[in-house]
């Protein structure tokens, strides 16, 4: 009888499915605290159609099949949890159509935010997309598929908000278009059809593989700056974000909290970018959001950073580094973080339980929180570095990991990207009717059970 | 400890009240000038505390040299009005607060001052700064920036631990007597500023623009004139040392460029606007920033020179989208040396 192996290197190519012990052992794991699990396989397909035929293939063998991009989720989401095949996408990585007037890109599914954001800067110089801090290797549909967020979320929201659609390729192996796509040739809402994107989004790669997506673009202006306001009163944090949002300049806002360097130390300090196509609309610009904050300026409670330009270009580089260069600060390449969806209003007791955290577990820690919408959400992180040589600091930091999710679900935030732990946590305190339709769901979906199983599981 | 000398029976005598009438950023006759100057004699409460810029340039035009800008940043502290926001105030201190990481070393003339500013450590080279030894970093940073911030108690505090530590670290170490200040600032500090707050120094703080001329003149044979037009910036800091400022007149002849005449130059300077943001005040600095730089423009120059790297900081882009060529003083001598 012919191997999976076999079978698979039919469908993608020899050089292009291993199960190599080098292979297995380097998908087994990725950066975060979450200990490594082998595949049995790994396959890098070319299309849609290898894709569909991967499924296929696995759905009769009943294989898990793991969808994975960058691998940069560091919640361990793209490890085969119960073996099987991880399916990595990085192959199918064309930009297949930039609609300016319309202004959304069409991607395959293993296209890189670093790819797009060179394609648009070269040949669109009027467009950007929002790009998430992450390395810029990290996958376009990996980012959206997790609810991702990033430079333009302050303007336009999650990730997720900026799809307008999706070519699916479901459990079954059908070739499913979602969204505009569906009924017009033009990739260019989700609306006015049912949306049944959703069943795609926050799953975890548990419910099918993406193979193309498009999603909103953005004008990139010709001028950009930054303002830094600096606090030193966590309750008083929710009131400025409530007044810089209401502003509704700022492209992105993010504020930041960390003991190092010292004079960082105890304060709050918040990043808001905003661009424009003259320097006299920047300056416009400004003064609007110094205007948004001016009772604290009055008061001489909070205020601006001085910033000279040169200071301003390390915070005006998109990616921002920062999250990275703290990513390493451990040496030997650990990095987690928990990154919890919550209300603004919970901002000052989401800082104070980071805090406590950090110092219980003596973890090397950077907390920061990216505002989702005009103060709809945030995403608050309570990020952890550590040494992933070193067994004491890795389970240090998985502890501190674990206390941070139990934390935020008590404050009524949610955690983001959940890690296995995590997810049972949610789900135990998931309404009973919801969990059971995500059920009833995937067993439509997945009969066999075969799309990144052990996710969102409660067994 | 470290008193300032200020007589208030000499501004309680003054008539003229250069002080305040001279302010280019506080608009005063001379009768509400009295008034005001009236007031802070009295420590009541009075506009000068808030509207101040903290641009220094009364030190220069105090006829008595009675220090009136060092007693309102006095009351500035002990009637709790800073001008920077609180959270700004306290990250600046930590961020300026000595390491504690410097280790005594032999160092060989001339010993140049960097101040706070390490990155201009590449301005320190060829035959100009031949053989000079550098000392840069929080550990020896003069202090003196706490004039902006209304905290003269961390002038009282900091700026004679910065003395002793360049004192006894590096030049008693290295049987130095003298020290070029490469910033303003910090030949301020040293000079006029210690005086005032009765503060010792036991060391000779050479002007920058004293030590380059002395240069020039030994490399004279090498110079070769640049034949242009250049924009001055001066620093609030060259306010106490107002002599040196005919020292860069005496520089800009020998390396053969023209010194601009223009509305903001001289005892008519411009601040920056830097400090400016700090205190929040950005239309006040937008302000001063645009009429500076089409001043400079207006005059013809092709560089704008700087001597402060904190103004150059602030404005050195700026100059540069309006067409003018930002540089410091040293580099534009080394232009002179350097031109083949
Ligand atoms: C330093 C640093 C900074 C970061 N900053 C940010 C940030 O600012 N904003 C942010 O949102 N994230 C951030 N991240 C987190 C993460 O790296 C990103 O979200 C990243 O975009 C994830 O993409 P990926 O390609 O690595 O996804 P992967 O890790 O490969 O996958 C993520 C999930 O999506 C599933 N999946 C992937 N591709 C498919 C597909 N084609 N079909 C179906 N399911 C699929 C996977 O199974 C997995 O469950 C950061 C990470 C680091 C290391």
């Amino acid at each position: 009888m012919e191997s999976i192996k076999a079978k698979l290197a039919k469908i993608v190519g020899p050089d292009y499915v291993s199960d190599q012990p080098e292979e297995r052992y380097l998908y087994a794991m990725d950066p975060g605290t979450m200990p490594p699990r082998k595949p049995d396989f790994v396959v890098l397909p070319e299309n849609t159609a290898q894709v569909a035929a991967i499924v296929r293939l696995a759905n009769m063998e009943k294989i898990p099949l793991v969808p994975m991009g960058a691998g940069l989720v560091l919640s361990g989401l793209t490890r085969a949890l119960k073996g099987g095949i991880i399916l990595d996408m990085k192959r199918m990585n064309r930009i297949l159509e930039v609609n300016e007037i319309s202004r959304y890109a069409l991607v395959e599914a293993g296209a890189s935010q670093g790819m797009l954001q060179a394609h648009l800067k070269k040949h669109h110089p009027g467009l950007k997309h929002s790009m998430p801090d992450a390395p810029p290797m990290a996958t376009l549909a990996g980012n959206v598929l997790i609810h991702g967020s990033g430079h333009l979320s302050h303007a336009a929201g999650f990730h997720s908000d900026m799809l307008n659609g999706l070519e699916v390729v479901l459990p079954s192996g059908e070739i499913a278009s979602l969204g505009s796509c569906a009924v017009s040739p033009a990739w260019f809402a989700r609306a006015p059809l049912p949306d049944l994107a959703g069943l795609f989004l926050g799953w975890a790669g548990t419910t099918g593989i993406v193979t193309k997506l498009a999603i909103k673009l953005y004008p990139r202006y010709k001028y950009e700056d930054i303002l830094i306001f600096v606090a030193d009163k966590p309750e008083t944090v929710p009131d400025i974000l409530y007044r810089i949002t209401g502003a509704q300049i700022a492209e992105d806002i993010t504020a930041w909290m960390t003991p190092k360097p010292l004079w960082a130390k105890g304060f709050q300090h918040i990043n808001i970018t905003f661009a424009a196509d003259s320097k006299e609309e920047l300056i416009w610009k400004r003064n609007l959001l110094r205007a948004a904050v001016k009772p604290y300026l009055e008061s001489k409670e909070a205020g601006f950073m001085p910033l000279p330009p040169p200071m301003k270009h390390r915070f005006l580089q998109v990616p921002a580094s920062d999250l990275a260069r703290f990513a390493d600060i451990k040496k030997g390449g650990g990095f987690e973080y928990v990154g919890a969806i919550m209300p603004v209003d919970r901002f000052p007791r989401a800082y104070q339980e980071g805090l406590n955290i950090a110092e219980r577990f003596q973890a090397a820690y950077s907390l920061g929180a990216r505002i989702i919408g005009v103060n709809h959400c945030m995403m608050f992180f309570y990020a952890y570095a550590f040494n992933r040589a070193d067994a004491a600091d890795v389970e240090r930091a998985q502890q501190a990991l674990e206390a941070t999710n139990t934390a935020v679900l008590a404050m009524g935030g949610i955690p983001w990207k959940a890690e296995e732990p995590a997810q049972k946590q949610i789900l135990a305190k998931m309404n009973p009717q919801m969990l059971g339709l995500m059920n009833q769901v995937r067993a439509m979906l997945d009969p066999n059970g075969i799309m990144n199983p052990g996710n969102w599981e409660v067994n | 400890m470290y008193p300032l000398q200020y007589d208030p029976h000499i501004c309680e005598n003054c008539s003229s009240v250069d002080c305040l009438t001279r302010c280019q950023y506080m608009h005063f006759d001379l009768k509400t000038a009295r008034e005001e100057k009236n007031r802070i004699l009295e420590q009541a409460d009075t506009r000068v505390l808030a509207d101040c810029v903290t641009c220094y340039a009364c030190e220069e035009y105090c006829p008595n040299g009675n220090h009136p800008f060092y007693q309102i940043v006095e009351l500035q502290e002990k009637k709790d009005f800073l001008p920077a926001p609180a959270p700004i105030t306290r990250q600046q201190i930590v961020m300026m607060q000595p390491k504690g990481n410097l280790q005594p070393a032999k160092v060989s003339a001339p010993l140049v001052n960097l101040c706070a500013f390490p990155m201009l450590a590449g301005s320190i080279r060829g035959k100009l700064f031949e053989g000079a030894a550098t000392v840069s970093g929080n550990d020896i940073f003069c202090n003196i920036m706490w004039l902006h911030f209304g905290k003269n108690s961390l002038i009282r505090e900091r700026v004679p631990q910065s003395i002793e530590r360049l004192h006894t670290f590096f030049l008693a170490e290295s049987g130095l007597k003298e020290m070029v200040c490469f910033h303003d600032e910090c030949y301020g500090a040293y000079t006029q500023l210690a005086a005032a707050f009765n503060m010792a120094v036991p060391f000779r703080p050479v002007h920058l623009f004293e030590y380059l001329n002395r240069r020039l003149d030994e490399l004279k044979d090498n110079i070769k004139p640049l034949g242009a037009k250049v924009a001055y910036q001066r620093p609030c800091s060259n306010r106490l040392a107002p002599h040196t400022d005919l020292l860069l007149d005496e520089i800009f002849r020998k390396i053969g460029v023209e010194r601009a005449v223009r509305e903001y130059d001289r005892e008519n300077a411009l601040c920056c606007g830097g400090v400016l943001r700090g205190h929040q005040k950005d239309d006040l600095a937008d302000d001063l920033q645009r009429r500076n730089i089409e001043d400079m423009r207006a005059a013809g120059a092709v560089y704008a020179v700087f001597n402060c790297p904190f103004c150059m900081f602030t404005l050195g882009e700026a100059v540069a989208e309006k067409g003018l060529f930002p540089i410091l003083v040293s580099d534009l001598c080394q232009q002179a040396l350097e031109r083949k």
